[in-house]
């Protein structure tokens, strides 16, 4: 019904997002055509000084706005082996090589430890330059080791969320990872640690149906595309045009489906303030301890890449 | 005639000729011919289904006159009373759910329905499910948890309905949802993939301790057609992205993605119900006798790490040294 005339196309080379900070000295709001010092906007964490238009940021970005300062990467080797061998007008191992050369990562999410306000939480970042932030067996693998971790270590868990879906070269493998994770966050569920999901701009498909909505607080950041099939799949199958706003954060949240809307210059608060109401008293005293101690150790330079990552 | 296929064509040519026979007055001759072309048919029917491409697999597992879950249901059990609504907004049609008895045990029944003529199709949107099908689901599956019930669950859709009131009332969420309880789930769930495993729609409902697929249905990340429409910006090169996407039973028991694959009759389960039904039966006592000596906790932790270790052999660290201890 409609499907096959889905003419959305997830594979973007990064250069070609618009509302990607672009280099150079100015930048053009393309919310309120405000011409932007790049400096200001940087400072701003990417947000419009103007009208709070949300740029996309990338996964490495995210992780700096959330971390209080250097963290732990995991499993950032791990690369998809094209278990397909999947060719379509071009080979996927190519677009796989594409995307590592563009975005200096392996596959489209980050995961990390570190500490956010003194909580030290498993995060994971996705990265939306990489194949349009596509969930194929990396990106499963990767964030279900960070809930795993999570569970093992007593960890909350923060997933950022920024994906067209299920990564389509991978096929029912990708499609698996949807189950995969969400059996993790079962049992995070039933440790009862923490879940945190941050929607962002935009998450949808396979995505928004497995982790992405099984927060236990689910913050989205303002006017996110958020939904699970794309908005001309919808056209196409409705033949009309979708209203206004229709999919955007603010929708969701009147359709009682997330829990908040948060500026991003307001995001690592929120998110800490959720963090310290589900960490139990004891853990949030270790917690503080442990933050003391590596404050005190602050000087020590972490080199993320030097660091043996754990156990899977 | 039965509805055939477009690479059927030999067949049909064959149908035709026993049809126009059948019409003529009877002679032992004539009866005898007839005999031998239906004979005919059939060896044609299998050597076509013994090499059919991924497409045309596609097209079979989507044949109208394919079995669906209440064909079986009506074959494979008895005192079937179909349970109705999510209990928060409505009923899906496109997906059924109920008690019956199998064998004699109690079990609970979900699927989902596309429907076989155009009434039908509409009343069951086409086996498109709304997020109150999967609400539904996950209510009986709770119901069957709560008194130890085993559940049998048909897969047969081709995607979760992409329309304005799926998102509005959250079939993601309903999904996900789905997909996080069910693997909490303690009692036996047995997945048959009877259609379409059309994408999110289809795990939605999905998550078992035995998921089997019959040889000819299909399990996909994307229909085909949208995967070329996106990929080869041409939907016409379906052919090929059914190709590229592995979706056949053979494939996916090769990805390590399914636990078995049930036979069907030679030309498929839409040319003989009973058959097809019989070889279903077979596969679904035997998983059902498989779990049943297993404690709750043991299908849980089996059912995890079946679906924990779904992908890992398509990852790879790039470098040694990046590689985590053994
Ligand atoms: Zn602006």
């Amino acid at each position: 019904m409609a499907w096959f005339k889905k003419v959305r196309k997830p594979i973007e080379s990064p250069s070609d997002k618009p509302s990607r900070v672009p280099e150079g000295l100015w930048v053009k709001c393309p919310s309120c055509a405000e011409i932007l010092y790049n400096k200001d906007l940087v400072a701003s964490l990417n947000v419009c000084t103007k009208c709070a238009h949300h740029f996309r940021v990338g996964a490495t970005e995210r992780l700096r706005m959330l971390f209080d300062k250097a963290w732990e990467e995991y499993d950032e080797g791990l690369q998809s082996t094209d278990p397909l061998k999947f060719i379509d007008t071009k080979p996927y191992r190519k677009r796989l090589d594409a995307s590592i050369a563009a975005t200096g990562l392996n596959d489209a999410v980050i995961c990390a430890t570190g500490h956010i306000n003194g909580i030290e939480t498993s995060v994971a970042s996705m990265e939306y330059g990489f194949i349009g932030g596509s969930m194929g067996v990396v990106v499963g693998e990767k964030i279900t080791r960070a809930i795993e971790r999570a569970i093992d270590r007593r960890l909350p868990v923060v997933i950022v969320s920024s994906s067209g879906g299920a990564r389509m070269m991978e096929g029912a493998l990708s499609l698996m990872q949807m189950a995969k994770i969400s059996a993790a966050l079962a049992r995070l569920d039933r440790a009862k640690l923490p879940y945190i999901s941050v929607l962002t701009d935009p998450t949808t498909g396979g995505v928004t149906a497995s982790f992405a909505m099984l927060g236990d607080v689910i913050i989205a950041e303002p006017k996110a595309l958020i939904g699970f099939a794309g908005p001309r799949v919808i056209e196409q199958t409705i033949r009309q045009k979708l209203p206004e706003g229709f999919q955007r954060s603010e929708f969701l949240l009147e359709r009682g489906m997330i829990d908040l809307i948060v500026d991003r210059r307001e995001m690592k608060d929120a998110v800490a303030r959720v963090l310290r109401f589900g960490t139990p008293a004891r853990e949030a005293r270790a917690a503080a301890v442990a933050a003391a101690s590596i404050a005190a150790a602050a000087a020590l330079p972490v080199s993320v890449a030097e660091l043996a990552p754990p156990k899977p | 005639m039965p509805e055939l296929l477009e690479f059927e064509e030999p067949v049909g040519v064959l149908l035709k000729e026993i049809e126009a026979l059948s019409m003529l007055p009877k002679t032992p001759e004539r009866e005898r011919s007839i005999e031998s072309l239906r004979r005919r048919a059939d060896e044609i029917r299998g050597e076509i289904y013994a090499t059919l491409t991924p497409w045309q697999r596609v097209l079979v597992a989507r044949h109208p006159n394919r079995p669906n879950t209440l064909d079986y249901v009506e074959r494979l059990f008895t005192n079937f009373d179909e349970l109705h609504g999510d209990r928060r907004f409505a009923d899906d049609h496109a997906i059924v759910t109920g008690i019956a008895e199998y064998k004699g045990q109690a079990v609970a029944i979900v699927g989902h329905q596309k429907g076989r003529d155009t009434k039908q199709k509409i009343f069951r949107n086409f086996g498109y499910a709304r997020p109150e099908g999967y609400r539904k689901a996950l209510r009986v599956l709770q119901f069957a948890q709560k008194f130890s019930r085993p559940v049998v669950v048909f897969i047969d859709t081709p995607a979760a309905y992409p329309g304005m009131e799926s998102e509005e009332r959250g079939v993601a969420e309903a999904i996900a949802v789905n997909l996080r309880e069910m693997m909490m789930i303690e009692v036996p769930i047995v997945v048959i993939v009877c259609g379409e495993g059309g994408s999110g729609g289809a795990l939605g409902i999905a998550i078992g301790d035995r998921v089997l697929m019959q040889e000819f249905s299909v399990y996909s990340v994307i229909p085909p057609e949208g995967c070329a429409a996106i990929l080869w910006r041409d939907a016409n090169r379906k052919v090929e992205a059914a190709d590229a996407l592995k979706i056949t039973a053979t494939d996916m028991l090769a990805l390590g993605l399914i636990d078995g694959i049930i036979p069907e009759p030679s030309g498929g389960a839409h040319n003989d119900y009973d058959a097809a039904t019989a070889l279903v039966d077979q596969a679904l006592s035997q998983a059902l006798a498989d779990m049943a000596p297993l404690t709750g906790e043991e299908r849980l932790e089996a059912r995890y790490m079946k679906f924990r270790r779904m992908g890992e052999e398509g990852t790879a660290f790039t470098d040694t040294a990046a590689a985590p201890e053994a």
